[in-house]
């Protein structure tokens, strides 16, 4: 398990589906999520195939997670913070989440 | 819109260092940056490491705090969590901060936005669990933490300064796995004459080298065939090795193989590249004053040749020097013949860098069945056949076959799409060519754009 | 057995080159660099029926005809090389977002049907509660829309390399890095000059979009296109939610949604630009607001290759026969008809008597 090398940092904690991760203040929330040995962030929209942090950068687009409700956030660019809701990116969006009766209109 | 002298992309040594020399010249300065707060990937969370954190991760860190300081009373308009999606042939620079989209008109801009880890597609390089070792070192600076079950694989000053951290931390990393090719210290050694005119940073690499070989942390080196086996994660690194097969249990892998200039924003604006074949990657062509094909625009930092942070800072002050000379500020020839000067003196050790640490072909010359692009899932032999089928470069096998399409929007792939292309075809990867980057930079809300349109529609067929 | 020649990879020449295998011909694509301006790239991939040929109904029966040649195409080609164009034809809409709008398209199709007869060309007019029904969703402006059975759309990046894995197929070959420079009779041929040497053949297409202005005089052809841009944008990938296409948006078969609908005559010019975008995204929005929290990932401009009446050109050459040129802006449109349709007559040394119209000396006409 990865461990912290200082005290650094306000004791802060969000959830990861549904799972309590404690976090310190000044976290990316991938930062916090590797932390806590989550390191399996999202399911590719192409094949399904489970994915993690990989650049830490902001560059490889790999973290994606849903904040609060909003899809494909990057991990590694968003920080933590008390109570936040964070989900796996499970594949594409639903670009109908937020219309009510959207997609049963469809069905 | 709101209009400025200057406009600097990017808060790391060379923007930080341009913003505060444009300052001084007088001009009206705006930075905008990614992240939270300044220092850029190399003196990332600079301002906020307590002692301890700044002891683990040595001088060259801490040095970044005097600069961030003067940075900050520099006067500059600094706008941190801001990413640019969008500049002009106008140098109009469209940005997303807040929720919202802003649009700034620059006089010059000044592309500080660093560089990017060479990719190392291998088979099981996608597997969680798998990182780049920038994002190891990542970790450390920003939030102290340190996974010992970490093997490092690859090669380069990153992989081992990382180690050499973590070793200083009391975290060794529990293995180095390097991939430089036996016969490359022999080619790198009629270098070291030159090199020794900076011979602080050779001294540096070998401190760091003696420390985690001292530390007991095991060395594997001149290791070919590397792999990383697991189904749903990371198991284990296999690889040859002096002892044959080897296979080294592991959850956890970062992987390493240089850095190449971040070409995002110098290809959108179309800028002239020459592919720099000692440093194995796309550079763009630059004058004295840093300044690309395309008047007005500069860049300052490693995003115009992999240099390093300290001379960052002095092509941060050139670029600013150049902007403020176009701007028609006078400029002091004494100051800047001494920065040339410093950048002359720190360059001359990246010879031996480059000879010593170029990439193994194997990284680039992937296996048929390994995944190179990894958003959209193409793989290497894809892209061989596209290039038998006719495509002549990286657009068209884009085309063919997404690879380039996804969210990173080819940043991961499009060095290693160029080189199989390259080597498809018996060419250069400067015969190839890039892919062709367009606007946005980065994914942004369809909202977000629709609310900077006006409110005339578009006319419709 | 005949050598040909075409000039020009894109979807014009690739669906000519297919058709001109696929009949026996020995054919050679001479292709240009990976940085070009290739309409093909930035194709929308609709299949597009409804207000084609307003005042010359030739084109209106002629892209029928590729319409309804399509099912029997997209199969064709996935037999032979096993990829997927994704075609499908659930009909498509077209919207109005103001009545003045919607009032112009009631005209359009009136027009149509009085020409071609309403069973014939098929396409509905809707108020705004039945293309509600067909498209959930749609925001408050939308008033009304078209709605044409025969409207589909298809990948246009699959089915080009389609194309090309299909002319390898049949035994063509296709040269990159080839941009044709010069085009000539050359003893009872042609030859071309490229980047890439000099091409021999007993024929001659010329399907190089813009770059057939230029070629064409050197063997007695007068190809009056000129650039039209387009600029596109592409959404991340969302679940599938919407099948059927619409004239500026339709999901693609990766989940992504393309936005388009612009037009601008500026040149030889393909940079995406803020104020378009802008104008495309909130055009977008105003018509499907469930779209407005979806990130863009790319956008692109490409350019339309355009004849003076928006008309293809198909012509053979008077002073040297044996020498064609080809010419469109609805290069996936009409794939179908180029390589099933075009490319025989093609092959056979003589255009058909229906593309008698499609001469480009309409234009020396419309002169006098």
């Amino acid at each position: 398990m990865p461990t912290r090398i200082d005290a650094a940092g306000e004791p802060i904690a969000f959830t990861f589906d549904g799972v309590r991760v404690e976090a310190r203040a000044g976290d990316s929330l991938a930062a916090a999520l590797l932390a806590a040995g989550i390191d399996t962030t999202r399911r590719s929209a192409v094949s399904g195939m489970a994915r993690g942090p990989y650049c830490m950068m902001g560059t490889c687009f790999e973290c994606l997670v849903v904040v609060d409700g909003v899809p494909n956030r990057q991990a590694c660019m968003v920080e933590a913070a008390d109570g936040l809701v964070v989900t796996t990116q499970d594949g594409a969006v639903d670009a109908f989440a937020h219309e009510d009766g959207g997609r049963e209109m469809l069905a | 819109m709101s209009a400025y002298d200057v406009v600097v992309i990017g808060a790391g040594p060379a923007g930080m260092a341009a913003a505060v020399e444009a300052r001084g010249a007088g001009l009206s300065v705006l930075v905008l940056d990614e992240a939270g707060a300044p220092g850029g990937q190399i003196w990332r969370g600079v301002e906020a490491a307590g002692p301890s954190r700044r002891g683990v991760l040595g001088g060259d860190f801490a040095k970044g705090a005097d600069l961030a300081a003067a940075f900050r009373a520099s006067g500059a308009d600094y706008r941190p969590r801001a990413t640019v999606w969008n500049i002009s042939p106008e140098k109009v620079v469209d940005y997303s901060a807040g929720g919202g989209s802003r649009q700034a008109a620059a006089g010059a801009v000044i592309v500080a936005t660093g560089a990017v880890e060479r990719p190392v597609p291998m088979a099981g390089w996608l597997l969680p669990g798998v990182t780049t070792a920038g994002a190891s070192q990542i970790l450390l600076k920003t939030s102290g933490i340190v996974e010992p079950d970490t093997v490092f694989v690859g090669s380069g000053p990153l992989l081992w300064l990382v180690a050499s951290q973590m070793v200083a931390a009391g975290v060794p990393p529990k293995a180095i796995v390097e991939t430089v090719p036996h016969g490359r210290l022999m080619a790198a050694a009629k270098h070291l004459p030159g090199a020794l005119k900076n011979a602080a940073a050779l001294a540096k690499g070998v401190r760091m080298m003696w420390a985690v070989k001292a530390a007991g942390v095991p060395v594997h080196t001149g290791v070919t065939d590397v792999a990383i086996a697991g189904a749903t994660h990371a198991e284990a690194v296999t690889f040859k090795g002096a002892d044959g097969a080897m296979r080294i249990e592991t959850r956890h892998v970062a992987l390493h193989m240089g850095v190449v200039p971040n070409p995002q924003i110098t290809r959108l604006l179309v800028c002239d590249h020459v592919f720099d074949t000692a440093q194995r990657a796309f550079v763009p062509v630059l004058d004295a004053d840093r300044m690309t094909s395309r008047a007005g625009v500069y860049v300052a930092g490693d995003g115009g040749g992999i240099l390093g942070a300290a001379a960052a800072v002095l092509t941060g002050r050139l670029a600013a020097m150049g902007a403020a000379e176009a701007a028609g500020r006078p400029v002091d020839e004494g100051a800047r013949g001494a920065v040339r000067a410093a950048l002359a003196k720190d360059a001359a050790v990246r010879p031996l860098l480059e000879t010593l640490y170029a990439p193994a072909e194997a990284a680039l010359a992937p296996a048929d069945d390994v995944v190179v692009c990894r958003c959209e899932e193409v793989t290497a032999g894809a892209i061989r056949h596209a290039a038998r089928l006719g495509a002549a470069g990286p657009n068209q096998v884009k085309s063919y076959l997404r690879a380039g399409m996804g969210p990173c929007q080819g940043r991961v792939c499009g060095m290693v799409v160029a080189e199989l292309i390259a080597a498809a075809r018996g060419v250069t990867p400067g015969d190839v060519g890039y892919y062709r980057i367009r606007p946005p930079l980065k994914p942004l809300p369809l909202s977000e754009l629709a609310e900077l349109g006006e409110a005339e529609p578009v006319a419709a067929q | 057995m005949t050598d040909t020649i075409v000039v020009g990879g894109g979807l014009v020449g690739a669906a000519v080159a297919y058709g001109l295998a696929r009949a026996g011909d020995t054919v050679t694509v001479l292709d240009e660099g990976d940085v070009a301006f290739r309409a093909s790239r930035g194709n929308f991939g609709l299949v597009w029926v409804q207000s084609k040929g307003d005042g010359r109904p030739e084109y209106t029966r002629w892209t029928r005809r590729s319409a309804d040649l399509w099912p029997e195409f997209t199969a064709e080609l996935r037999d032979l090389t096993g990829i997927e164009t994704h075609y499908s034809k659930p009909g498509g809409l077209h919207f109005a977002l103001s009545e003045e709008e919607m009032d112009a398209r009631k005209s359009l199709i009136h027009r149509m049907h009085n020409v071609h007869g309403a069973a014939e060309y098929g396409a509905e007019i809707l108020d705004g509660d039945e293309v509600r029904k067909l498209v959930p969703g749609l925001g408050p402006d939308v008033v009304g829309g078209t709605y044409c059975k025969h409207d589909g759309h298809a990948s246009p990046l699959y089915l080009l390399r389609a194309l090309h894995e299909g002319i390898l197929a049949h035994g063509g070959r296709i040269v990159g890095d080839a941009r044709a420079t010069e085009v000539a009779p050359d003893g009872a041929g042609f030859r071309a000059e490229t980047a890439a040497g000099t091409f021999r053949g007993d024929r001659l297409v010329l399907a190089a979009g813009l770059g057939n202005r230029a070629l064409g005089p050197g063997v007695g052809l007068t190809v009056p296109v000129a650039p039209q841009k387009g600029q596109i944008l592409v959404t991340e990938r969302a679940a599938m939610a919407f099948e059927m296409p619409t004239h500026v948006v339709r999901q693609t078969s990766e989940g992504t949604f393309m936005i388009g609908d612009s037009h601008e005559d500026v040149g030889f010019n393909l940079t995406s630009t803020t104020p378009t975008m802008a104008a495309i995204a909130a055009r977008a929005v105003k018509m499907f607001p469930f779209l407005k929290d979806l990130r863009i990932v790319r956008s692109w401009g490409a350019l339309r290759v355009m004849a003076p009446d928006g008309y293809p050109i198909y012509e053979e050459s008077r002073d040297h026969p044996g020498a064609f040129t080809v010419n469109c802006h609805s290069g996936v449109t009409l794939a179908a008809a180029h390589a099933l349709a075009l490319a025989p007559m093609l092959a056979a040394g003589r255009l058909g008597a229906e593309l008698d119209v499609f001469n480009a000396g309409r234009f020396d006409a419309d002169a006098h």
